[in-house]
């Protein structure tokens, strides 16, 4: 029994020094800066993680060839340590506990997702380790307060808001009243799909709008038929779908078999879920938000052009016809990472966070500037129609889409 | 939901023909999956938690043969019998080793089953939802306020050809007849020279089967995904046990009612609550059934 205790003191002794000497290792080793993310490899966000790694290397790869990042007159090249967190949130909040703690990493990249990065926030959070996320846009994300947390994309609240706008200004032109307008939604119930919602009825109620059918949608999604045949029946001049890409597939499957004419759709994850692609026809006319498209016009001096990045992009990873947005995002928080170091000049993370909270940039994804609440405010979401000929052409306002839709079933 | 109510009797009354075709669709597929599961539970005592993912198994099985050209009565040809060998497969790898076991052996392994092809079809196949689209026609009726897509009227069919198949087989074949036999009473088969463990191989190869067929009809005309097989399963219990083991007409029966069930519950509540449709439905039947049962166990008493 004795000889056990001491035993169990020693051990516990060992595992507080090993945990006690481990960090202070690895924030920037030689000339190399470490950024540590723990991402989804596999899992259920596999796809989607793989395009956030391709965006964060491409990003690194472009810095490092332009000379790498410049603190107190030395150049640092950046180099990321990932993990796979198997798309689980338990699994990414233990992998950021190891980054932080054994690797000592001491700035990190996001995770893929508003979920993971829920479950990554509050540990990077509690260490005071600042990190600039690409792919998490629930806006609840940014009303907890975090200090530490970044993100360059729109939250998603604004994902479906201008479509509703577009829908009013539509009236207006035609010197009719927007609140005329009667709206149709199905979302599914996870935390992002509702604050889309919430965006939507924010403006609804804004123009006085009618929604006539607001039906909630299975996280197991295949058929949403029953919700269509309503929408048959009443009639409503906008429909605004949101339920990622089962949703958006589901969605225009049923909206070609069951002939649905609404003059307005919009719907979310309409390029994830390949839409255009497998339902042509039924898919003309329908409104998608995007984060960033490779027409912007805006450019910086690392990247270039959005369409430059976009080649550049496409050149490093060929197996790409159209490149995601998840991965212009995923480059555009790296540039972040880059911008904060130099700002600072110096690698307190302290130092670097308040220089990242202040930046105020052009990049070839958009401009980035960071609210009190770390989401990134000066970049708009934007608007795109799949076009008759399978294309996405970016409406601005009414004036830029084709109205109605123009489908013969 | 009164605007609903409203909208089915009132407004617009012959969307009800639409909501009851849907009905009618969804449940010839489910009827297949339950049957699977209903020969299993009986035959061999075994409740295959696994179900739903034989059936989104045969869906992407499906979905690379058309992806390869393969039209269709060969995709299903091809589908059922590679699904029968895996069946067969299944059986002597695990479930021969848990047939004489409690129930919770038997729920735990094809639970571990179940979450081991889910994550073997996110591998292959990866999470994005799939479909496959056979640019069939949708026929309108009523101003377009009925639409009849070609692929159910023809998934239901299938289904129909399919149940018809099983009814013969398992009344005049021989196998079918075993079956039946081993069901009763496993023991005086046993006596009666029938080689019991070879009736549990093909009784299971024959569900898993089923399921790849029900997968096929799934995958043109809905949408598939590795993590979908969960909603099968549940329907499928939930059907086995308003309809009781062994019972087709009973599953058939029971199938197209929830069927109809889950789709007047999606027009009227929601979609999201289509799925609790026949878990209420199911506990409605428990209660229903205990309370009847109790009236004859007080003449006992």
């Amino acid at each position: 029994m004795k000889k056990l205790s001491y035993m169990a003191v020693a051990g516990v002794t060992a595992l507080t020094l090993a945990g006690v000497a481990s960090p202070a290792l690895s924030k920037v080793e030689g000339d190399t800066i470490i950024l540590g993310s723990s991402i989804s490899l596999t899992g259920k966000y596999a796809t989607n993680g793989l395009h956030t790694q391709r965006g964060y290397d491409y990003a690194a790869k472009v810095i490092n060839e332009a000379g790498g990042v410049k603190v107190g007159g030395k150049s640092y090249k950046l180099a990321i340590k990932y993990y796979d967190d198997e798309s689980t949130p338990a699994r990414g909040a233990q992998l950021a506990e190891r980054l932080i703690q054994q690797d000592g990493v001491e700035f990190m990249l996001g995770p893929y997702s508003s979920g993971m990065t829920k479950a990554i926030a509050p540990v990077s959070e509690k260490f005071g380790v600042p990190m600039v996320e690409a792919e998490g846009a629930s806006r609840s994300l940014f009303t907890q307060g975090y200090k530490y947390l970044f993100a360059v994309l729109s939250t998603s609240e604004q994902y479906l808001a201008s479509a509703v706008e577009l829908a009013a200004a539509e009236r207006e032109k035609n010197f009719r009243k927007p609140s005329e307008i009667r709206v149709a939604m199905a979302f599914e119930g996870d935390p992002f799909s509702m604050d889309v919602r919430a965006g939507v009825v924010d403006k609804i109620n804004e123009y006085g709008m009618k929604i006539v059918i607001d039906d909630q949608l299975p996280a197991d999604l295949s058929d949403m038929s029953t919700t269509l045949t309503k929408v048959k029946a009443l009639r409503p001049d906008i429909l605004i779908i949101s339920g990622h890409s089962k949703g958006a597939a589901t969605a225009a499957r049923q909206i070609d078999e069951m002939k649905v004419n609404v003059p307005m759709i919009a719907m979310t994850h309409c390029e994830a879920a390949k839409v255009q692609e497998k339902f042509p026809n039924a898919s003309t006319g329908i409104l998608c938000p995007t984060q960033w498209v490779e027409t912007l016009s805006k450019s910086d001096p690392m990247f270039g052009s959005a369409a430059d990045w976009n080649a550049g992009f496409k050149k490093e990873y060929p197996s790409y016809t159209s490149v995601p947005y998840q991965s212009a995002q995923a480059s555009a928080a790296v540039y972040v990472w880059k911008e904060g170091f130099e700002a600072a000049n110096s690698f307190d993370k302290d130092a670097v966070r308040d220089a990242i909270s202040a930046v105020q940039m052009e990049t070839f994804y958009g401009d980035i500037k960071f609210s009190e609440a770390g989401n990134n405010i000066a970049k708009p979401m934007f608007m795109r129609q799949i076009g008759a000929d399978g294309s996405y052409s970016l409406v601005e306002n009414f004036g830029d889409m084709t109205f109605p839709r123009n489908v013969t079933y | 939901m009164l605007d609903n109510l409203q909208l089915l009797f009132v407004w617009a009354p012959i969307i009800n023909v639409q909501v009851i075709l849907e009905g009618i669709f969804v449940g010839a597929v489910f009827a297949l999956s339950a049957y699977g599961l209903a020969l299993v539970w009986g035959v061999m005592n075994i409740k295959n938690l696994a179900q739903g993912d034989f059936v989104i198994m045969g869906g992407y099985m499906s979905l690379t043969l058309s992806q390869a050209n393969v039209p269709l009565p060969l995709i299903l040809l091809i589908v059922i019998s590679t699904m029968f060998v895996y069946g067969w497969v299944v059986y002597v790898g695990m479930i021969r080793r848990i047939i004489d076991q409690d129930m919770f052996v038997s729920l735990l392994a094809t639970f571990g089953l179940s979450l081991l092809m889910q994550q073997v079809m996110n591998l292959i196949y990866g999470p994005e939802v799939q479909t496959i689209d056979l640019h069939m026609p949708n026929w309108d009726y009523f101003d377009n306020m009925v639409t009849v897509p070609s692929s159910k009227v023809l998934s239901l069919i299938l289904a129909g050809a399919i149940a018809f198949a099983v009814v013969l087989f398992m009344k005049k074949s021989r196998t079918g007849q075993a079956i039946r036999a081993t069901a009763q009473d496993p023991r005086a088969a046993r006596v009666m020279g029938i080689d019991t463990d070879r009736v549990y191989a093909i009784t299971f190869a024959f569900n898993s089967a089923l399921c790849g067929a029900a997968g096929v009809l799934v995958s043109i005309i809905w949408v598939i995904q590795p993590f979908y097989g969960i909603t099968y399963s549940v329907r499928s219990f939930a059907i086995v046990t308003a309809a009781g083991l062994g019972n087709l007409p009973g599953v058939i029966g029971a199938a197209f009612g929830i069927g109809l069930v889950e789709k007047y519950t999606g027009v009227i509540i929601g979609t999201a609550y289509e799925v609790a449709a026949p878990v209420s439905m199911l506990v409605l039947v428990l209660i229903w059934r205990q309370m009847s049962m109790r009236r004859n166990r007080q003449v006992l008493r």
